[in-house]
């Protein structure tokens, strides 16, 4: 009766507006990809306020329209809901495409344990982590992963490190970008903003062949969020304080998406820390001051959409007064030392030594779907990283840089993903890259690295191909062309270089019942010896050392198998996976003998190539002890072989392992309190590179023991936090933490600063977050 | 229409890419020749002995710096025994022309600077004589007064940035070593 009335009202209203509501619309829907027809799908027309259903043969049938426009709203099960216009001057027959794939749905949701490659080795971490870190760096957040160290020097410079391997070795891709920002020394940490992040993945196997050929330890993938499609205008800040430091940190960003598809994002962050605090003194000269800025902007639809992100990162990173030493016997009296040499009282200045790095990183990309074909994505990024390195020097060079790089990167790639078969995905696309660096002149140094220009060409095709219902393989490969034009060093010759790398994988995953899936893994990786290791020839001041490159280095390949059992379940899960790596030709620094110079003697470090394997396993479990209390633990085991000379990888990480205790409460304000503990124990097989050197002083020969390692430690750390509903359309989350509970003195092996000061000591952390 | 804006951003970005190409191959070398003579290098340290009429110097040099030619020392004659000599130290970069006069740096940064100068002979005694703007040594300028006749070495260091005042010890100051070089002498 009311449906009779309203459609009565309706057509009384077409009359009075329209003499010729004659008009029929006839519609088909069907799959995007494979063109089946979709039947029971709900059509809803907005102008007539009408529901219609399609039928067996996915049609649908709107009659006695008017001229003018009609919106109609296509909903159906496991479909995202399309809106599409037409304007009616006549009848009409229109073939309308669904999507019935939820792939790309899912990545708008937070938390899921989705992976990127589905048959890939891969563990996360999700923005609430990364709010926990906000204050500390990439490395420090990526730390909490097995089988994921850090390289660092002093506290804030901090490299990641997977399975033992760091550097040009690891494939950092942010927001879908290589990053490329001089990463090839010990002391050069990527320059990422952690807070412009929405998720970081670590892929600990050798695959993932879009994105490069020589991720020989792995890929990190830095992701941003996907916004949906709503009118909505939202935002979050944190500030965080710390005692350790006496800084911290403030973060916003801004949020507005458009339901048309349309969205725009900002954010900036300022952090600034002092001089940090070893328990017993305080470091001198290690903190630094970041701004970082970053906006993107574009539109999302299910057939077409572009993104345009641009974000600058400026670090200004004090490094401890106290490694900056001369020679050798420099270094002997550090390493004899139980304390720093310069131990003064807190300050903010950041003084020598210091870098100054500014990356800029600018990327469009724009995606379009294919009927009966799959999806295009072009993808242009450009990156100048200027990085400058100040030392103790005299007279008038006091602040000139003693290092002063221009390191500029662009890149496009094409991206072909045919998802047109139901149960095969292929992913082709071809790279194009030139790069180019520029040794600023004016520091009154020779460049550490000379100029030179870099081309990259590369070529991948990757299957995935699902065997049935819960068996999945996938297999790739990619050829990569190199070609390096440098300038030669002090009236060298000028240097031409030219790599081919082919590189491919294999990977199965096979899920069970009850969560459990099995993964395993092959993957071929070659790596171009990179700019340091080629062309590297000088002092090392900071390290005392003199560091010689080779333009002789063969590429590096690499053969990694990893396998993993997974339980995924809140109630009790777990996850092993064992890996082994062989690496052909690998090139490691180590020293070789000692020169004289002015300022004596000094121990020269050359690159040379051994053949090397790397294998452990990474074990993690949770545990649900009650409603309320939750366990977690994970343990790293890891062994680095030098092959060709029968002894020890250097720098390889230490048996490590990991609890945590967590309670919460959700119907208390979401209270959180959580109690972890971690233990590094000592690092046992290491290469021993000790030597004897002249002290002139003395009279006598002295030992320097640059090898040896730093003794076992156990950290225990306190979290809590709590949720507020402070107000109608945000909340407010407060968060107390402390950090190095006892304030243990420690120092670690993969510290490059730990002949000279201890780690951190005790840290109370306050952070607050409103979302609005 | 829609189609027509995809295939303008396709255009638009290989236009980006190409002229980005441009861009940098245009720009590339633009400040010409990047090997930068290194300006605070050290390759001459000369301490020159005076008593009257008697000179002796001691001299270290190594003309290409950092690089794989050995340095030499060069010892003009011995030291007479029981003698006091007053002592000078010059540092040269030689890699300039006219050679650079180092010693005025560490002079004008006196405060930041000290040598250290001593000898495995025990009887040689070594007195700074000059003093930085806070009244603590330098060691530009000495004495040196011999003992006995006697053969061993003498080591002249130089710290920038060492704790002022010190023990009077090169290990005690800390700092950066920026010189550290070894004579052998005779005392006859």
């Amino acid at each position: 009766m009311k449906q009779f009335i309203i459609g009565l009202a309706l057509a009384f209203t077409c009359f009075s507006y329209s003499q010729d509501c004659t008009f029929t619309f006839l519609g088909e829907l069907s799959d995007f990809h494979d063109g089946t027809l979709i039947s029971s799908a709900t059509i809803y027309i907005k102008e007539i306020d009408k529901y219609v259903v399609s039928d067996f043969d996915g049609k649908f049938k709107i009659e006695n329209l008017c001229n003018g426009t009609i919106t109609l709203t296509i909903s159906h099960v496991g479909c995202e809901t399309k809106t599409v216009s037409f304007l009616i001057e006549n009848d009409m027959f229109k073939k309308i495409y669904l999507e019935h794939h939820l792939e790309e749905l899912n990545e708008v949701t937070v938390n899921s344990n989705l992976k990127t490659e589905s048959t890939s080795v891969e563990r996360s971490i999700n923005k609430s982590v990364i709010d926990n870190y906000s204050d500390k760096s990439l490395g420090d957040a990526l730390n909490t992963i097995s089988g994921v160290s850090s390289l660092n020097t002093g506290n804030t410079i901090v490299k990641p490190m997977i399975h033992g391997l760091h550097s040009s070795r690891l494939l950092i891709i942010n927001n879908n970008v290589r990053q490329f920002d001089q990463d090839w020394g010990d002391e050069h940490a990527p320059n990422i903003d952690l807070n412009s992040s929405n998720r970081i993945e670590v892929i600990k196997g050798a695959n993932t062949l879009r994105y490069g050929s020589d991720a020989i330890g792995g890929l990190i993938l830095i992701r941003p969020k996907k916004y949906i499609a709503i009118d909505s205008l939202f935002g979050s800040s944190i500030v965080a304080l710390n005692s350790n430091g006496r800084g911290g940190i403030v973060n916003s960003e801004l949020v507005k998406t458009y339901e048309s598809g349309y969205y725009g994002k900002i954010q900036a962050s300022y952090k600034q820390f002092g001089d940090f605090k070893a328990p017993d003194y305080y470091l001198t000269n290690s903190g630094l001051k970041n701004l970082n800025g970053s906006f993107n902007f574009g539109y999302n639809s299910f057939e077409k959409g572009f993104d345009a992100y641009y974000s600058l990162v400026h670090n200004e990173l004090a490094i401890l007064k106290s490694s900056h030493i001369g020679n050798v016997n420099d270094l002997v009296n550090a390493i004899n030392s139980d304390e720093p040499i310069v131990a003064d009282d807190f300050s903010y200045d950041i003084d020598y030594p210091r870098q100054d790095i500014l990356h800029h990183l600018a990327k469009i990309e724009a995606y379009k779907r294919f009927k009966g074909l799959g999806k295009l994505t072009l993808q242009y990024d450009l990156q100048i990283n200027r990085r400058k390195e100040f030392d103790l020097r005299r007279g008038d060079l006091a602040d000139t840089p003693v290092i002063d790089l221009r390191l500029f990167t662009n890149t496009f790639q094409p991206n072909l993903r045919i998802d047109y078969f139901s149960n095969l995905k292929i992913d082709t696309g071809i790279l194009l890259r030139f790069q180019q660096n520029d040794a600023i002149s004016g520091t009154g140094t020779s460049a550490l690295i000379p100029d030179y220009e870099k081309y990259d060409g590369g070529l991948y095709a990757i299957g995935s191909y699902n065997l049935n219902d819960t068996s999945e393989i996938s297999a790739g490969v990619r050829y990569d062309y190199t070609n390096i034009n440098s300038e030669g060093r002090n009236d060298e010759a000028d240097w031409k270089g030219t790599f081919n790398n082919l590189s491919t994988n294999v990977s199965y995953v096979k899920q069970f019942n009850n969560n459990l899936s099995f993964n395993v893994n092959y993957g071929l990786a070659s790596r171009v010896p990179n700019p340091s290791e080629l062309f590297s020839n000088g002092l090392h001041h900071g390290a005392a050392r003199f560091e010689t490159g080779s333009l002789d280095l063969n590429k590096e390949i690499a053969h990694k198998f990893i396998a993993s059992l997974e339980r995924n379940n809140e109630n009790f899960g777990f996850s092993i996976s064992p890996y082994y790596n062989y690496i052909n030709d690998y090139i490691q620094l180590i020293p070789t003998g000692i020169t004289t110079t002015v300022r004596g003697a000094f121990p020269v470090w050359e690159y040379n190539q051994v053949n090397a394997q790397i294998f452990g396993v990474d074990l993690d479990i949770n545990k649900k002890i009650s409603q309320k209390i939750t366990y977690n633990g994970s343990i790293s085991l890891l062994q680095g072989d030098n092959k060709t000379d029968k002894i020890a990888l250097i720098n390889m990480p230490a048996t490590n392992f990991y609890n945590s205790i967590s309670y919460k409460n959700e119907d208390l304000n979401q209270l959180t309190l959580s109690l972890n503990h971690k233990t590094v124990l000592q690092q046992k097989r290491y290469p021993d590179y000790n030597f004897y050197t002249y002290n002139a002083t003395l009279q006598e020969d002295v030992y320097v023991d640059i090898s040896s390692t730093p003794s076992s430690y156990s950290l225990f750390s306190f979290n809590s936090s709590i949720e507020l509903k402070a107000f109608k359309k945000g909340n407010l989350k407060l968060e107390f933490n402390v950090e190095n509970i006892f304030n243990t003195s420690y120092r670690d092996y993969l510290n490059r600063l730990r002949y000279y000061a201890d780690e951190l000591g005790r840290n109370f952390n306050l952070k607050i977050k409103i979302n609005y | 229409m829609k189609n027509l804006q995809s295939i303008k951003t396709i255009k638009l970005l290989a236009l980006l890419f190409i002229s980005s190409l441009t861009i940098v191959s245009c720009s590339s070398d633009d400040d010409g020749d990047d090997h930068d003579h290194e300006e605070e290098l050290i390759t001459t340290v000369t301490y020159e002995l005076t008593n009257g009429t008697d000179i002796v110097t001691l001299e270290f040099q190594d003309v290409d710096g950092d690089g794989s030619a050995l340095p030499t020392y060069t010892i003009s004659g011995p030291l007479m025994a029981n003698t006091i000599y007053t002592g000078e130290i010059e540092l040269l970069n030689e890699t300039e022309d006219p050679a650079e006069d180092i010693t005025e740096e560490v002079e004008e940064e006196g405060d930041e600077h000290e040598f250290f100068i001593t000898s495995s002979i025990s009887d040689i005694v070594v007195t700074k004589t000059d003093v930085d703007e806070d009244g603590n040594p330098i060691g530009i300028t000495s004495t040196l007064e011999t003992g006995d006749a006697a053969t061993g070495t003498l080591t002249i260091i130089l710290k920038h940035e060492p704790t002022k005042p010190n023990d009077g010890t090169s290990e005690g100051a800390g700092g950066s070593t920026d010189v550290e070089v070894t004579f052998d002498i005779e005392v006859q």
